[in-house]
């Protein structure tokens, strides 16, 4: 699988507060979550995502509540891949079980917003396209691979 | 190698003998948790892949605390979404109005977790419970959906901080300025899929109530769970509930930690959080002058008995400052009574403060406390991000409910020694 679209650049400890404000929990419905997304800190994000975009964060993304309806959120934005330093947790997790790709990627800092990326999600690798240069990243354990490959964590204990 | 008490409740779990640190397993649950935010989201995944029966109905808690007494339409759909799938799969713990508390408040006051379990909770801060020797950690809805399924969880086994504390805490210093201390000193990923393990001579001067708090914020450093080595102050607590028999774990002497910290209890001044991170902390004698126009007692990680009384000494016979707004939630229906019984509710009812049914509500900006644009709140509660209760121009200070109730009395944040 291949991915390939534009960079929405955020910092460290990105919470899911600021991905999916809790005033907005009052529903889990997948569009009306997208179109709140990032909204305290990124107002316009809403606007310029197009589908097959990739955020990339810092260090701890995703860090805070559990809430699901932020992977939720991210991927019915449009987003494809989130690329980070590092995930918390949970949002780790979460980002799994409901089918966001996630990358764990040292090299964030040479990524800039608007920079056009391709990733191969078979080797790990990610071009960027804008500046010519490619990164690594870690894959996934094999325990999770399985996981996604059966389609979810549901489908994997039916 | 020897084995964390982390490792060894999952290795019990999972059916094995010995697990080591980055092991991926399955693990059986003795209990799943859900609220009236996440349930929702897992019944919806529950019924999208098909399932119709939940493993055991005794094994999963539904606490309607986040936006109830319902906010608005939306969250009542919510609640109600919650309530027919309770009453259908006849499950045995399920709090609504009336009978229920802020859910890590609840579940311990309960008796629904003891010493040795695995939990799991569609909660960030379901890690609470590690307080009382459980293995307990916070996971995301479909999780929720898969625990209610199968009663099993995937867990990679984490590596652990181990925390000695020593020496015994000084007057007005309680739980919440250990953790923020300890947060402030590690960072708000400091603990990053790591356990934190808590031990040492100094847990002989932390009652439950402060451990409950402590453990509840190992999240907020980014730990998968804290964990309190069981003690008599732990058994005796369980005791009193006396609903499950306790197993205890405690850890092998040559168990391996990714780093110790020994910590002082002695040391630790009132410490206050800064927004817009945990991570941002001051002691007390460091804040310098700042104005508020907002406290909130209450929360999972602040709403307990002793919480409410020292809250009640502080604010005995005061009243709040002008221009500041005080509400006080007591984070369980028992809590609430104990403080009418104790005369707490009068007492803050005098001074000028607002006392609520136990709710979530402000801590997460639903409802029931929410800030205008550059407002600050000084806030019992456990986070201070951006936005988090309400405009994102406003501003989070956490602090005990000693600091909290000292500055609603002068009206910027102050040690509660200023006031008594």
């Amino acid at each position: 699988m291949i991915s390939k679209g534009f960079i929405h650049k955020y910092g460290d400890n990105i919470d899911t507060d600021v991905i999916i404000p809790a005033r907005y929990l009052n529903t889990s419905d997948h569009k009306e979550l997208a179109s709140h997304c990032m909204v305290d800190i990124d107002a316009d994000f809403v606007n310029r995502v197009k589908g097959g975009d990739i955020m990339v964060g810092g260090f701890n993304f995703g860090c805070g509540s559990s809430r699901e309806h932020a992977p939720i959120a991210i991927k019915a934005s449009g987003i494809s891949c989130v690329i980070a330093k590092s995930f918390a947790r949970i949002f780790y997790r979460n980002a799994i079980n409901v089918g966001l790709p996630i990358l764990e990627c040292a090299e964030t800092d040479r990524i800039e917003a608007g920079d056009e990326l391709e990733i191969n999600f078979t080797n790990g690798e990610i071009h960027n396209i804008t500046k010519g240069e490619t990164y690594t990243t870690e894959p996934f354990p094999e325990f999770i691979q399985n996981i996604i490959a059966k389609g979810g964590l549901l489908n994997s204990i039916k | 190698m020897g084995m964390t008490m982390s490792q060894k409740i999952l290795a019990a779990h999972a059916g094995l003998d010995s697990v080591k640190p980055g092991q991926l397993i399955m693990a059986d649950l003795d209990l799943c948790l859900g609220n009236d935010i996440t349930t929702p989201v897992a019944i919806n995944e529950f019924t999208k892949a098909g399932f119709t029966e939940v493993f055991d109905k005794d094994k999963i808690a539904l606490v309607m605390d986040h936006f109830t007494p319902n906010k608005d339409i939306k969250a009542a759909e919510q609640c109600k979404q919650c309530r027919e799938f309770a009453a259908k799969h006849e499950i045995t713990h399920y709090y609504d109005v009336g009978c229920m508390g802020v859910e890590h408040a609840l579940l311990p006051e309960k008796g629904l977790v003891t010493a040795g379990e695995l939990v799991i909770g569609a909660d960030s801060h379901t890690c609470t419970y590690g307080a009382l020797g459980a293995f307990s950690t916070g996971v995301g809805s479909t999780d929720l959906a898969a625990g209610m399924a199968r009663g099993k969880a995937w867990f990679k086994v984490p590596e652990a901080l181990k925390f000695v504390l020593t020496g015994k805490k000084s007057p007005y210093v309680s739980g919440k300025d250990v953790i923020l201390h300890i947060i402030g000193k590690i960072g708000v990923d400091g603990a990053l899929y790591k356990s934190m393990e808590f031990t040492g001579p100094g847990l002989a001067d932390l009652t439950i109530d402060d451990r409950l708090c402590m453990a509840n914020m190992a999240i907020e450093a980014g730990g998968k769970n804290g964990i309190f080595e069981v003690d008599e102050v732990t058994l005796a607590y369980l005791k009193e509930r006396e609903i499950k028999a306790p197993t205890v774990y405690a850890a092998d002497a040559d168990a391996e930690y990714a780093e110790v910290y020994e910590i002082d209890l002695a040391e630790i001044r009132p410490t206050v959080a800064f927004p817009h991170l945990p991570e941002n902390t001051k002691t007390i004698d460091e804040v310098g002058e700042v104005k508020i126009d907002q406290v909130v007692i209450g929360s999972c990680t602040n709403g307990r008995i002793s919480d409410m009384a020292v809250a009640a000494e502080i604010l005995k016979g005061k009243k709040v400052a002008k221009g500041v707004r005080a509400i006080i939630i007591p984070a369980t229906q028992l809590i609430y009574k104990q403080c009418i019984e104790l005369g707490y509710t009068s007492i803050f009812l005098d001074a000028g403060c607002a006392v609520s049914t136990p709710t979530c509500g402000p801590c997460l900006g639903g409802y029931m406390g929410i800030l205008a644009d550059g407002e600050r709140c000084v806030a019992t509660t456990n986070r201070n991000f951006i936005g988090r209760m309400g405009h994102t121009g406003s501003e989070v200070y956490l602090a005990s409910p000693a600091v909290a109730a000292a500055s609603a009395v002068t009206g910027k944040i102050s040690a509660p020694e200023e006031v008594m």
